[in-house]
């Protein structure tokens, strides 16, 4: 993860408390969501930025994760996302966040 | 009442999957306040 984001996300969970914030990421391969997801959980696993040796614990999901979706908006969901949606294993994407967060974070919502 | 209602969204999205101005829309009813939104690109 980009360093400026991390120390933007760090940021926010100190403002606003680890159990308010919830990550929602939009990556579209699952190795890549994991990273991320790892990196706002455990730490950065790079050890490379702000969130290294950093755990936050944050609730973290894939945009496409069945309880995500079922928050949005249906109708700009379709307008908006509904494409990239067919063309991506949203199953998978969804796993490889779910399994860091059930590991290393702290409030799933 | 929204699973996300009342919580403050950090969107981390990307140019060529989901960027975060679209998860913004799709979250803006929800009663969550987007803090942070960035998207990233790895070309």
């Amino acid at each position: 993860m980009d360093l400026q984001n991390q120390q933007r996300v760090k940021d926010a969970a100190q403002t606003y408390g680890a159990d308010n914030v919830v990550v929602i990421l939009g990556s579209s391969d699952a190795e890549g969501s994991g990273i991320y997801a790892e990196t706002v959980t455990a730490g950065d696993p790079t050890y490379a930025g702000p969130l290294a040796g950093v755990p936050l614990g944050l609730p973290v999901y894939h945009v496409f994760d069945p309880a995500i979706k079922a928050c949005a908006d249906p109708a700009a969901w379709e307008e908006h996302i509904g494409m990239m949606e067919m063309v991506v294993d949203t199953e998978k994407l969804a796993t490889a966040v779910k399994e860091m967060r059930e590991q290393f974070g702290k409030s799933p919502i | 009442m929204n699973a996300l209602s009342g919580k403050k969204l950090v969107l981390l999205g990307e140019r060529d999957g989901v960027p975060s101005p679209a998860m913004e829309k799709v979250f803006a009813g929800t009663g969550a306040e987007v803090v942070f939104a960035a998207t990233e690109c790895f070309v």
